[in-house]
């Protein structure tokens, strides 16, 4: 048997209760040994990585691949591996694409297109409705059985409480898992940022908060009725923290992520028009940060990074005429260590938020296993990425600050090789 | 897009280069301004002949939404300065047909115009059209979204100087729609700024912004409150729109709580003037005594717009010249 041998990385596997240095072996796309070499088989290859965190592949909640249909903003070879250039090894995708990602055909081909560029595993979200159109089920279980591994309407609508009601019934009948996005459309009527004093000195229309509240209370108390297993994208407000620990003390089994742009930005980004910052959800208040920033630490919120790359004409507007999303994979890792640097984030509490906590929000093997096959990263926290200088108008800026993935495995294969 | 937007509108000696709102600016930029207007005024207020500040100019009225009066008043203003004016009235059809507001400026920007006012639906246009034109364009705005509407607000605060001596220490009351209004907005940072004891705004919850306080304002929904004390009462415009959208029961209540009437007046100080930025909803914001009244300023607010605006334009242009010749911006 022949190792691939990880020398002297600090280990951090919040599931398993890792935070050690340690050596570790691999062979067969397979983790062998934490610690001592095994007795059989030679090493073939070391990778040196003092000074490095060794942490289970990253799994991201949410995605936007923009394949089949929006390439002009990005595609599947292009974006899966700068996930796996920022730490992630399983991203699930959003069903927005055109054809709408509601049958097993354009499934297949996400897949198949994932599997040939070879870079992070595309796990895709299938359309909740048709056509996302909110108004009749999809063919939940088709979607299921051609590799959805749950079921998202992105943040388009709901037609009413009596579908959100019926597609859970049906969704809970097959054991199936749903990504719902608190947002009511009304209240979010045609705001494009945080109502706050912001928007109101701006002159932009302002979405309140009770858009995603009051949606959540109406989700989560769908839930309890139908029994679906349901889990909460993206929420943006102190207040809806509150109410899902309240829906678990009452027994609920939900589980909840946090897009980073919400950590790391306020409202007050808005200034100047500045639509880089124009993101769903909205950027909200300091308050509501440090609120998203407590439950991260708590271990009650998994992190996404919502990756939403655009062209420069979708963002070279007027901030309401610019199309929502960050291009956010480039900056991934530098953002999360500022965060961390701060002292704003704790470290360990931060990886469970990308590995951990996403694991069990899709059911899939927590943490670093002998019996799976390797899917991790190796980041180095002092080196600073090499970002060419052809940033687009999507991204925020995070020059010269450090973060780098230096090696990603997913399944057993090292995709990503940094030096 | 992320330039600050009362940065942007300076030259880095500090003159105006472009007018984008009145928020950031100091105090004796303002004053400048009213006092540039004033001399554009003869002593019983009418405009002097003109002058040859812009000859040579080309100026292009850029109006995404329509307004014949801002506009007219903006074509007089640049004509009384001997600029040459191109009124170009885009509108949505452009855009409707997928161009974008980038493809607009590029096409625009083959004219060699030296200043562009620009009125559009979107709150910060003009400040992004500000960020992309060549350098040596001068922007005015001329209304963004909800945002600001600058010359408005000071041809505003021109008419309370004018009539009440100065601005220092006045107590002023906004009412009616201020979630809608970029007047509005425009002109609390320009009374703060210059020193107003009191800037109240009025009008019942649905149309008064969340955190509108923020801004320096104190919000009031009972008008009879709030006209206590009040040197100048400035009514805004009700659009139609809003009893559809559920902000508003009726024309009739809304006049009914907030329609200024002459009885309302007279809880206001007793030499307290009127003010509307205009067209007036006659019985839905005003009533017509009022505003024919002797307290109502509201025709002169018309012609001080026209040297205000001569004023902004004469001092932008200035500083687009000085911003060429001086040393570049960090």
């Amino acid at each position: 048997m022949k190792y691939l041998h990880i020398r002297n990385a600090h280990l951090i596997d919040p599931a398993n209760n890792l935070d050690t240095l340690s050596d570790v072996y691999i062979a067969a796309g397979k983790l062998m040994a934490i610690g001592q070499k095994p007795a059989e088989g030679t090493i073939e290859r070391t990778i040196e990585a003092s000074e490095q965190w060794l942490v289970p592949g990253f799994i991201d909640l949410s995605t936007y691949l923009n394949e089949p249909g929006y390439t002009q903003k990005g595609n599947i070879a292009r974006d899966t591996q700068a996930a796996a250039e920022a730490g992630f090894t399983h991203i699930c995708a959003q069903p927005h694409t055109r054809p709408i990602a509601d049958s097993s055909a354009v499934i297949q081909l996400i897949l198949d297109k994932s599997s040939v560029a070879g870079f992070a595993r595309v796990l895709p979200l299938g359309a909740l409705t048709q056509g996302l159109a909110g108004e009749q089920l999809s063919n939940m279980v088709g979607l299921r059985n051609a590799g959805c591994v749950a079921l998202s309407n992105a943040r388009f609508p709901i037609k009413d409480s009596y579908v959100l009601r019926r597609l859970m019934e049906y969704a809970a009948t097959y054991n199936i898992r749903l990504f719902i996005t608190p947002n009511d459309p009304a209240l979010a009527c045609d705001g494009v940022m945080h109502e706050g004093p912001t928007s109101t000195r701006l002159g932009l229309a302002g979405i309140p908060e009770t858009a995603e509240t009051v949606a959540l209370a109406q989700t989560l108390l769908l839930a309890e009725q139908t029994g679906a297993r349901i889990h909460i994208s993206q929420i943006s407000c102190a207040r809806s923290i509150e109410m899902l620990s309240d829906a678990r003390s009452r027994g609920l089994n939900v589980t909840a992520d946090v897009s980073l742009a919400n950590l790391c930005f306020t409202d007050q980004t808005a200034n100047g028009y500045n639509s880089r910052f124009h993101v769903e959800p909205p950027l909200r208040s300091e308050a509501d940060r440090q609120a998203l920033l407590a439950a991260v630490n708590r271990g009650e919120l998994a992190i996404c990074s919502n990756h939403r790359p655009h062209e420069i004409a979708a963002k070279k507007a007027p901030f309401a005429a610019s199309e929502p999303g960050m291009s956010l994979y480039r900056h991934f890792l530098p953002l999360l260590l500022q965060l961390i640097d701060h002292d704003e984030l704790d470290r360990n509490a931060a990886i469970r938020a990308l590995t951990d906590l996403p694991a069990q929000a899709l059911g899939m093997e927590r943490g670093l296993s002998e019996t799976q096959l390797f899917n991790a990263t190796l980041i180095n926290p002092e080196a600073t990425p090499d970002h060419d200088n052809q940033d687009d108008l999507s991204s925020p800026s995070t020059d010269g600050q450090p973060g780098v993935a230096t090696a990603t495995f997913v399944d057993g294969f090292q995709v990503i090789s940094t030096h | 897009m992320t330039s600050d937007p009362c940065q942007l509108q300076l030259a880095p000696n500090g003159q105006l280069r472009h007018f984008l709102t009145t928020e950031g600016l100091s105090r004796a930029l303002l004053e400048e301004i009213l006092h540039t207007a004033s001399s554009f005024l003869g002593p019983k207020g009418q405009l002097i002949n003109k002058v040859p500040l812009l000859r040579g100019k080309n100026v292009v009225n850029l109006f995404f939404e329509n307004s014949t009066r801002t506009r007219s008043t903006f074509e007089l203003a640049a004509t009384r300065l001997s600029a040459d004016i191109l009124n170009l009235d885009i509108q949505r059809s452009a855009t409707s047909k997928g161009e974008t507001l980038m493809d607009t400026l590029w096409n625009l920007e083959a004219m060699h115009a030296d200043m562009f006012v620009v009125r559009h639906a979107d709150s910060g246009a003009a400040h992004f059209i500000a960020e992309q034109v060549t350098p040596n364009v001068a922007i005015i705005n001329a209304g963004d979204g909800r945002h600001a509407h600058p010359t408005q607000a000071m041809l505003d605060m021109l008419t309370i100087q004018r009539h009440k001596g100065q601005i220092e220490g006045q107590v002023v009351a906004i009412v009616g729609d201020i979630l809608h209004s970029r007047v509005a907005r425009s002109q609390i940072h320009a009374l703060k700024t210059l020193g107003a004891a009191e800037v109240r705004v009025v009008g019942p919850a649905t149309l008064l912004p969340k955190d509108i306080e923020a801004l320096g304002a104190k919000a009031y929904y009972d008008f009879s409150l709030a006209l206590r004390d009040c040197d100048v009462v400035i009514m805004l415009r009700l659009q139609k729109e809003r009893m559809q959208n559920a902000l508003l029961p009726s024309e009739s209540e809304f006049f009914k709580l907030y329609g200024l009437t002459a009885e309302k007046l007279a809880l206001a100080k007793p030499d307290a003037i009127v003010m509307h930025p205009g067209p007036i909803n006659r019985g839905v914001e005003i009533e017509s005594a009022v505003a024919d009244g002797s307290q109502s300023v509201i025709l002169n607010q018309v012609g001080y717009g026209i040297a205000v605006r001569m004023a902004v334009m004469a001092m932008a242009m200035s500083g687009q010249q000085t911003n060429q010749a001086g040393p570049e911006a960090p």
